[in-house]
């Protein structure tokens, strides 16, 4: 990589962070509705995952899905957009929170029904390979949707099909409040691929570079027709599952060792101890963010909402 | 016009779509080396080969998530799941995913995608596999919903839900895959989302679709030999529902009977009677009534299981109830 890909990842972490920063604020003003599930303490999972990704690759995700949304390229802009339901929303104001997408930049959503996604990953896989393009598809989720039917389904037909699937569990340790280990038969989640006699492996989801590093060699097996492969990323939400989580299942104390080792954290001293970025270079950069952040909120408020008749637009597609 | 069966109908209706479409390809549990359980896929494997008749795992939510997937690809699935009972173990795709994505992500994803599925009872497989759950499905905005009654339209409604651009679900009937009737040569298109006078009379509408189309036109060919004319409206698509054949039938008859094999509690008679109380009240001159399968689950034993059923007589009961 060189100078300005490195600082472009450190970009896209810090974005990710003071976007859900502002939209926590945004709905505590009563400007966002619903539910909004902050990535903060989870950014450098997806940051590393989805720079090893080529173009052509499809990125599909669960509800927690604002930063997935930004590492594919949808600008703070249409994120923030999208939270206020504007129309310049990249869901046009009729997703939400757990419903962006952009199929352009290969960003296929922002999936809320835990797990469900999975078995639609394996049939984008499938797609691909039926009409013999070089592409692969990453699909994210939690911890929490390994329990469901639907990764057993579809981590089965992958293999079964050898589809081109890399799949992502982000272990961040709860499924809403409920510990890995109170609802989970083996708290090492990538165990779960065995019997699907899938390779498999473990990475610390708060370090950037260890993290694009075992994207990259996951891909690599995915890309070469060898069929699917499941990656853990250990990983850790600082915020609650979703805005209002009375967070009783959890200890401050918990989430402070946590932040001690805090991906954004990780990553600036990486690139100070290697040259790359001088600790005054860094502050720059997060003032820049700042000031995107603060001009994408101004567009996201001015934004217009979607017109009335747009309840009725996209029910079907046929004329 | 050629007299052919139904299975050979929608059999014939997705190897012309494959042979047109590289696109198309079915996926299924046994429709490949098996020949399809009803065998509609036979000889599909041999021809087609492995890619595009693909035998899947027993997993409902993988057949119809994955069918989802690759028709965002642009691709164009036609998934089967053997009868619709096991569509319940699919119903999140169906309801929350299939029906939803278009709308929910701003027209962005397109899901040309067709379900194909087995409805009805009386073939004394007990209560699981017996169901006719149609109406449920068509609950939901986002899903189109069609069941023939004729081999005619099945094949034509077939090619129409192939080449929409929309998740449809077809709903076929068990007992009518040998029902043999006339069907046009060569391609042709039955349009979804259009209901059709199957039968005119002056006297009473009768509003069907499906096995009940079978049923209710013996009912009207009784009644016709004690002079009651019944006109019967085969629904054939149940999302969009196109009233305009029931309301124009409706306005001329002043009675209706609508009769369904389903159970009737918010059913399909439930809507079409409410939608004719709403649209045309002004020409009804008489309650109408709903003919539906008894509100049990249904049972193994081959009387029971009849009785529960909606038969000849029932509606022939029902509409002179009507005049």
């Amino acid at each position: 990589m060189q100078k300005a890909e490195y600082l472009e990842l450190y970009h896209q972490m810090v974005l990710i962070r003071l976007v859900e920063e502002k939209a926590a604020q945004l709905y505590q003003q009563d400007k966002i509705g619903g539910f909004l599930h902050l990535y903060i303490g989870q950014e450098a999972v997806s940051t590393g995952l989805i720079s090893a990704r080529q173009p052509q690759d499809r990125i599909i995700t669960a509800y927690r899905d604002h930063g997935v949304a930004i590492n594919c390229g949808i600008s703070a802009k249409e994120v923030l957009a999208e939270l206020l339901g504007k129309a310049t929303g990249c869901s046009g104001g009729k997703g939400g929170s757990m419903h962006m997408a952009d199929v352009e930049k290969n960003f296929w959503g922002g999936h809320a029904i835990v797990g469900a996604h999975l078995p639609i990953a394996a049939g984008l896989a499938l797609g691909d390979t039926y009409q013999k393009k070089d592409a692969i598809t990453v699909c994210m989720f939690g911890d929490g949707a390994t329990n469901i039917g639907f990764f057993h389904e579809a981590l089965n037909l992958s293999k079964v099909w050898k589809l081109p699937v890399l799949w992502v569990c982000e272990n961040n340790q709860y499924g809403m409040g409920t510990a890995v280990e109170r609802a989970s038969a083996v708290s090492e989640i990538r165990q779960k691929a065995l019997g699907y006699d899938m390779l498999n492996s473990r990475v610390d989801g708060m370090d950037l570079m260890a993290v694009r590093q075992a994207a990259q060699e996951a891909m690599a097996h995915v890309r070469s027709g060898q069929g699917p492969y499941l990656l853990e990323a250990i990983t850790y939400r600082y915020r609650g599952h979703s805005m209002g989580d009375p967070e009783r299942y959890r200890k401050a104390d918990e989430v402070r060792r946590w932040q001690e080792n805090d991906p954004i954290g990780i990553y600036r001293a990486y690139l100070t101890k290697k040259r790359l970025a001088t600790k005054a270079e860094l502050d720059r950069l997060d003032k820049q963010v700042g000031a995107e952040v603060l001009e994408a909120t101004q567009f996201a408020e001015a934004s217009p909402e979607p017109a009335p008749e747009a309840l009725y637009e996209h029910i079907y597609a046929d004329n | 016009m050629a007299r052919i069966t139904m299975r050979e109908a929608i059999s014939k209706a997705l190897w012309e779509e494959m042979e047109r479409d590289p696109n198309v390809f079915i996926l299924g549990e046994e429709v490949g080396v098996w020949g399809g359980s009803y065998a509609i896929t036979k000889g599909f494997f041999d021809h087609f080969g492995e890619e595009r008749v693909r035998d899947t795992p027993i997993a409902e939510a993988a057949i119809v998530g994955a069918a989802i997937g690759a028709a965002l690809t642009g691709l164009r699935p036609v998934a089967e799941l053997m009868t619709i009972n096991f569509a319940f173990a699919a119903m999140d795709h169906i309801v929350n995913e299939a029906a939803k994505l278009h709308y929910m992500f701003n027209g962005q994803f397109v899901l040309p995608l067709v379900i194909r599925t087995v409805s009805g009872g009386g073939r004394q497989l007990g209560a699981t596999h017996s169901q006719t759950p149609d109406a449920i499905f068509a609950h939901f905005p986002g899903l189109k919903v069609v069941s023939p009654g004729t081999p005619e339209d099945a094949k034509g409604l077939l090619k129409s839900a192939i080449r929409s651009q929309d998740p449809v679900l077809f709903i076929e009937h068990a007992t009518l895959y040998q029902v043999r009737g006339e069907v046009p040569e060569g391609d042709y298109l039955t349009p979804i989302g259009k209901s059709k006078v199957q039968r005119p009379g002056r006297d009473v509408t009768i509003v069907t679709y499906s096995k009940m189309l079978e049923v209710s036109t013996r009912a009207a060919e009784q009644l016709a030999q004690e002079g009651i004319e019944a006109e019967i409206v085969d629904l054939r698509s149940l999302r969009p529902l196109d009233m305009s054949p029931v309301l124009a039938s409706f306005k001329k008859t002043n009675r209706a009977v609508i009769v369904e094999e389903g159970w009737g509690s918010f059913g399909v008679g439930s809507e079409v009677a409410a939608r004719i109380y709403e649209q045309a009240f002004d020409y009804v001159d008489a309650p109408i009534r709903r003919v539906a399968q008894k509100e049990v689950p249904l049972p193994y034993n081959r009387a029971l299981e009849q009785s529960a059923l909606p038969q000849v007589e029932d509606v022939i009961a029902a509409v002179k109830e009507v005049l």
